[in-house]
């Protein structure tokens, strides 16, 4: 059941808050180890907010998320709980205090039944970087869920959870989301506040959501946005009803088809189902433009300067002193930071603080970091000019299915490039969804929508048309059915 | 783009990681192949284009009003410490 759904029966009395809770704890209980999809289960804290959700409905109150379930991504802080993403650095912190975001979703009448694996401190597009070890895709367990937020990704698609949490500094939404079948959603730079979520890359960094459905992204993300105070970029401007906006009609709707986002490298079928979704859109009265963003091909480089240069700096913050993994007998101050670091970080998180070190150390910095903001400046000029031809632009997700477990990890490069569709939402700051639009070989594959800055609207209403006319979001790993 | 040893071994100490003799090579592999991939950046034209500083246009940059708005947490902040005592954080001997 959708989250709509559950609401839905929640209000009617068909079942209550702590009977769907209970279903989603047994369930987890049931299939979790094999997937590797949680970190932490929190059955008391679910019981307990299942149970006061139930009495709210009772009284005839609450809104749509009223005692529906979720997990988070276990990046977001939780107070009183592990809070570990995925690294054995943060394997003993327990978060003083909860996320904007846990916050929100709480006071929206959530239920939170725990925190989902991720790659550690969210660098990875398989999931299997984590302290935790790797996540399975629930479509195949061979395969990886796809990353960094691929334990929300294989909760949601085994339906562990109705919904879960993520975070989308390169594709971590996204990408995951069209590798297990899930309408992925990353919204506007500053859209959802990153208060209490451990930092990765600043200027790249956003919070939201991997859903079932375009309306559950809606309704998730309505109560997740809005400004805070506490994260100085989260941006102060009104929350449109994404829910009430789902209607609009695509007849009108200019599309741009991004030219660079179907050359060599594209696997076929995957190319192909993307293509027939572009062709449904065509069948709705929209219009296909196609139009080329000519400095796309650099979003990769732009990304692996930027992103480790501030990852670096940020996590400079774990030093073994305050909190977080310290070594054993340190000899001086020196062997303290050096050694609680090497043995807190895994390899995948020292290769990008060693590079973003390089790139922004004497000498070098002209070189790699001021060039590539300027690349970057290149890149969103792209998609200004094509948001003054196009409303939204579509192409493919990732450029395959689901890859095999250990493919890729021992490869940076090739790892990296699985996101060279994704990342230049994030250089530009812009929102961008993945819904599924067909099945290779049995492995899912997305259409990745991305619109102009604060077009979430526009965004989940082009998705939940694709998802009133095919089923695909509604197809269900065949050993989860 | 071909590192070094030495190369690696600088940036690890600026970074304050501890590698080991056996990932070394790994890194100065690994390293080297990202730099050298990521200097493709080198051949973009961008003569005159100004540095992105923020994915928003018009952003201003919030203030707040000087103001004690944090209450005191010291105790619980602590509880995550690897080691602490009498309120403070201890950490090896810096001054002898």
């Amino acid at each position: 059941m959708t989250v709509a759904e559950i609401g839905r029966g929640l209000r009617a009395g068909q079942f209550t808050s702590i009977e769907v809770t209970k279903h989603f704890l047994e369930r987890i209980d049931r299939v979790n180890k094999p997937l590797n999809a949680f970190i932490t289960v929190t059955p008391e804290r679910a019981m307990a907010d299942a149970k006061r959700a139930d009495a709210v409905i009772a009284r005839g109150e609450g809104g749509p998320l009223t005692g529906v379930p979720l997990a988070h991504k276990d990046i977001f802080c939780t107070e009183g709980v592990l809070t570990s993403c995925g690294s054995r650095m943060l394997s003993n912190f327990i978060a003083p205090y909860d996320a904007t975001v846990v916050e929100r979703l709480a006071a929206a009448g959530m239920v939170t039944l725990g925190k989902t694996n991720m790659d550690e401190f969210a660098m990875g597009s398989s999931s299997e970087t984590s302290w935790y070890g790797p996540v399975r895709n629930p479509w195949d367990g061979t395969k990886v869920p796809g990353g960094s937020s691929g334990g929300s990704a294989a909760a949601v698609a085994a339906r562990l959870a109705p919904v879960a949490t993520g975070t989308d500094t390169g594709g971590s939404i996204r990408q995951p989301g069209a590798l297990t079948g899930l309408t992925g959603f990353k919204p506007t730079y500053g859209r959802v506040s990153r208060y209490g979520m451990v930092a990765f890359a600043s200027s790249l960094d956003q919070a939201g959501v991997l859903a079932q459905s375009a309306e559950d992204a809606a309704l998730v993300l309505g109560a997740m946005a809005g400004h805070d105070a506490r994260d100085s970029t989260s941006v102060n401007a009104p929350v449109p009803d994404y829910a009430a906006g789902l209607g609009r009609s695509m007849k009108g709707l200019r599309i741009g088809i991004i030219r660079e986002f179907f050359g060599a490298g594209l696997e076929e079928g995957t190319g192909r189902a993307v293509r027939t979704a572009l062709d449904g859109y065509r069948a709705m009265g929209a219009t296909l433009v196609e139009l080329s963003l000519p400095n796309l091909p650099l979003s990769v480089p732009t990304y692996y300067v930027v992103a480790p240069a501030e990852c670096s700096s940020n996590l400079s913050r774990f030093d073994g002193v305050r909190f977080g993994h310290r070594c054993s007998e340190p000899r001086d101050l020196r062997d303290l930071y050096r050694r609680s670091r090497g043995e807190g970080f895994g390899a995948e998180v020292k290769r990008r603080i060693m590079t973003g070190t390089y790139v922004l150390s004497a000498g070098y910095y002209d070189a790699y970091y001021l060039k590539a903001q300027k690349v970057r400046s290149l890149i969103n000029a792209d998609f200004r000019r094509a948001f003054s031809e196009v409303d939204v632009l579509m192409g493919p997700t990732t450029p395959t299915p689901a890859f095999a477990i250990g493919a890729k990890v021992d490869d940076p490069i090739t790892m990296y490039l699985n996101d060279i569709y994704t990342i230049g939402a994030n250089l530009a700051g812009l929102p961008a969804v993945s819904i599924p639009c067909g099945l290779v070989d049995g492995l899912p594959v997305g259409l990745q929508i991305i619109g102009p800055h604060f077009a979430e609207e526009h965004l989940l209403a082009a998705a939940h048309a694709w998802q009133l006319q095919t089923d695909w979001h509604r197809k269900l790993p065949p050993m989860f059915a | 783009m071909t590192l070094t040893r030495r190369d690696v071994e600088d940036m690890a100490e600026l970074a304050r990681l501890e590698i080991t003799e056996e990932e070394l090579p790994v890194y100065v592999e690994s390293l080297s192949s990202i730099l050298g991939f990521v200097d493709q950046l080198s051949a973009a034209a961008t003569d005159g284009v100004e540095p992105m500083a923020h994915p928003l246009e018009n952003q201003v940059q919030a203030l707040r009003n000087d103001l004690v708005t944090e209450s005191d947490h010291r105790d619980r902040y602590q509880g995550n410490a690897p080691l602490v005592a009498a309120g403070l954080y201890l950490v090896p001997k810096v001054i002898e």
